[in-house]
């Protein structure tokens, strides 16, 4: 080709450049396919994972500890800490059913208004008119009540293996506050249709507020302080004396914003405590009575 | 009336009762799953114990070992794909579950039309449940918050150094049973009745008996004190004249201590002597500070008044044991 044998230093004019194309185009299209065989070398790649993907143990341990996502977790783990058998699982699925239900939850609140107006015609057109909005609510419902269910069995589990002992006491107090979030989040999400389900659930739920002692109307020594259904703790869970419009948007907010946000804090803390007291908990040596010391 | 399993199917196939009916198989899996792998450790304690030499070398779990093996593995990706799978797994569920059966959506919300029974949701069946035994700021209020606190306590209250991440029964009996008496034979329980027990009116409707929303029942309970016939005319006699007309009612708030008093020390005899019964035991318990000691028992006591006051309610129909002005129990 005339422009290689001369160097770069002569001005082409378009003319030769035009001849010289097929050949430019052909070499450059194998150049790119032989770069695309290795994806995981090209800039692109690169820059998004900056660590080769390969059994190198130094890149391994890269591999989660520079990923935003996975440095929740350690490089390494107890090699049977890993076993279904001992965590079951459940505290990992836990959190993967909050994601899910931040996501359905997210695309529900496109659709949603928490107006008495509103919000049961929304439920109904969810069901019969949006794209997959059945499926949406019927995810969202069901993901709910599995993270209960999930967050109990966590429980057990963590009580039954020992996990709440020394140094993880605290842990487990954390734990206690998510299954109080958990089952809040669930019942604020009750309401949100707006039919007789919620209403009705939440009516019995709250109807207990007015019982508070010293914060309630009917509560031991509720009227003495001067409560009233107007003034005491159901009123201001309510937002008024009966579960009614501002009921509907104060439960919107708690589900939507505050106890998401709260227990996500706590999570947070969660995870990050189970790192700092030293990972999984076990499955550890068994000990013997007369080892035992203190 | 009996024998109608047209209603039990409704009651199970519910949708918003699908999970309490999948935990009647999950909790008593992972209740065999955890014994399971507590007996196994047991018995490998059971043999460490007998044989000094071989618990100075054994590498003392019940997994295969191997000296050459690392001891940890990479999290990427012995870990995560377990994770990714437990994801899959989970979501293929959901998706299964979304797919056969819809969210309950009722009628519009609706203040002059009760709902017949009015539930909360399951979960919260145990509470509600809770209600039919004790006043609404006991049940509603004071039983949570002891619940949150009694949980939070545990591990503070457990002087036991053994089990300590890994599974076992006989290092921990105690610890054991009391949770299985508390979130299997009490909380459970309570959500199972008020899940499957419970019909219109929150009357009690045993399995297969068809829901009435007609039925009345006549309310039969008495407190403690009526049946044995306190009627304050013994304290009359002592009292100012200005409080004799209150003496039944002085009289009753009086006597309701006695009882309660003595279900607090015979239930603190008992587990004092459970407390006591083995060596080791004896050793973690007298290791306990006073703080600690006294708040396992006021727990435990308290956790243990629930199912005697629904055995006293169910079996002899007594609504109070101790009645007063102010609160009654
Ligand atoms: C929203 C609820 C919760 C989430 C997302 C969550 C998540 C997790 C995760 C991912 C772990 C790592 C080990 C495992 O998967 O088992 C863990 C461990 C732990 N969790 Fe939770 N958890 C929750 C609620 C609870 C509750 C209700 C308790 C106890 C009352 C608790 C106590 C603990 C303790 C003590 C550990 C350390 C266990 C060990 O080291 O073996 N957590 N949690």
């Amino acid at each position: 080709m005339a422009d290689q044998k001369d160097g770069n230093d002569r001005k082409t004019t378009v003319l030769e450049d035009l001849k010289g194309l097929k050949e430019v185009v052909k070499v450059k299209t194998q150049e790119q396919v032989e770069e695309l065989k290795k994806p995981q070398e090209t800039q692109l790649y690169r820059s998004i994972f900056r660590i080769k993907h390969d059994e190198e143990p130094r890149n391994r341990a890269l591999s989660t500890l520079n990923n935003l996502f996975f440095h929740i977790h350690p490089a390494k783990v107890n090699r049977d800490a890993t076993r279904y058998g001992y965590t079951w699982g459940l505290g990992g699925i836990t959190f993967y059913l909050f994601i899910v239900l931040v996501f359905t939850g997210v695309m529900l609140m496109f659709y949603y208004h928490p107006t008495k107006v509103q919000a049961f015609r929304d439920i109904l057109y969810l069901e019969n008119d949006v794209p997959f909005g059945r499926l949406l609510r019927n995810m969202h419902r069901w993901a709910a009540h599995l993270m209960v269910m999930a967050v109990w069995l966590h429980m057990f589990r963590v009580f039954m293996s020992g996990s709440y002992k020394r140094p993880r006491e605290f842990n487990w107090c954390v734990g206690v506050l998510l299954m109080v979030l958990t089952l809040l989040l669930s019942f604020t999400g009750y309401l949100l249709p707006d039919d007789q389900l919620g209403f009705w659930a939440v009516t019995v739920g709250t109807n207990m507020a007015r019982a508070t002692p010293l914060l309630g109307h009917q509560g031991p020594f509720g009227p003495q302080l001067g409560m009233t259904p107007y003034n005491d703790v159901r009123f201001a869970l309510l937002g008024g004396s009966i579960v009614d419009a501002n009921a509907l948007l104060r439960a919107y907010i708690w589900h939507c914003i505050a106890i998401p946000l709260i227990a996500s804090v706590f999570m947070g803390v969660h995870f990050w405590r189970v790192r700092k007291d030293g990972g999984i908990s076990g499955p550890s040596p068994v000990m013997l009575e007369s080892e035992a010391k203190n | 009336m009996f024998g109608d399993w047209h209603q039990l199917w409704v009651i199970i196939s519910t949708p918003d009762n699908i999970p309490i009916v999948a935990m009647l198989g999950l909790v008593p899996f992972f209740t065999w799953f955890a014994f399971h792998n507590m007996l196994a450790n047991d018995r490998l304690i059971a043999q460490l114990e007998a044989d000094p030499q071989l618990a100075r070398t054994h590498h003392r779990t019940t997994y295969p070992y191997n000296s050459r093996w690392e001891r940890e593995l990479h999290t990427n990706p012995f870990l995560m794909r377990k994770e990714l799978l437990a994801a899959i797994i989970i979501t293929i569920i959901l998706m299964v579950w979304a797919l056969t059966l819809n969210a309950p959506l009722e009628e519009p919300a609706n203040a002059s039309v009760t709902m017949n029974p009015a539930k909360a949701p399951w979960y919260f069946l145990g509470l509600q449940e809770m209600l039919e035994y004790f006043d609404p700021w006991i049940a509603g209020v004071l039983v949570p918050t002891l619940i949150i606190i009694g949980l939070m306590a545990i591990p503070y209250i457990d002087a036991n150094p053994l089990g300590n991440g890994y599974y076992t029964y006989h290092q921990r009996r105690h610890a054991v049973w009391t949770f299985l008496i508390g979130f299997e034979a009490i909380w459970l329980v309570l959500v199972c009745i008020g899940t499957f027990i419970r019909g219109p009116g929150f009357m009690w409707y045993w399995p297969t008996q068809t829901w009435d929303p007609d039925r009345v029942e006549f309310n039969v309970n008495r407190n403690l004190d009526q049946i044995l016939g306190i009627n304050g005319s013994w304290i009359s006699h002592i009292l100012p004249t200005a409080w004799r007309p209150e003496a039944a009612i002085i009289a009753r708030a009086l006597w309701g201590i006695i009882p309660m008093v003595v279900y607090g020390v015979l239930a603190a005899l008992f587990i004092h002597w459970i407390c006591k019964r083995s060596a080791y035991s004896r050793k973690i318990y007298s290791k306990m500070s006073i703080i600690q000691t006294v708040t396992m028992y006021i727990f435990l006591i308290t956790m243990l008044f629930v199912p005697v006051t629904i055995f006293l309610r169910l079996v002899f129909r007594i609504k109070y044991i101790w009645e007063t002005p102010w609160f009654s129990i």
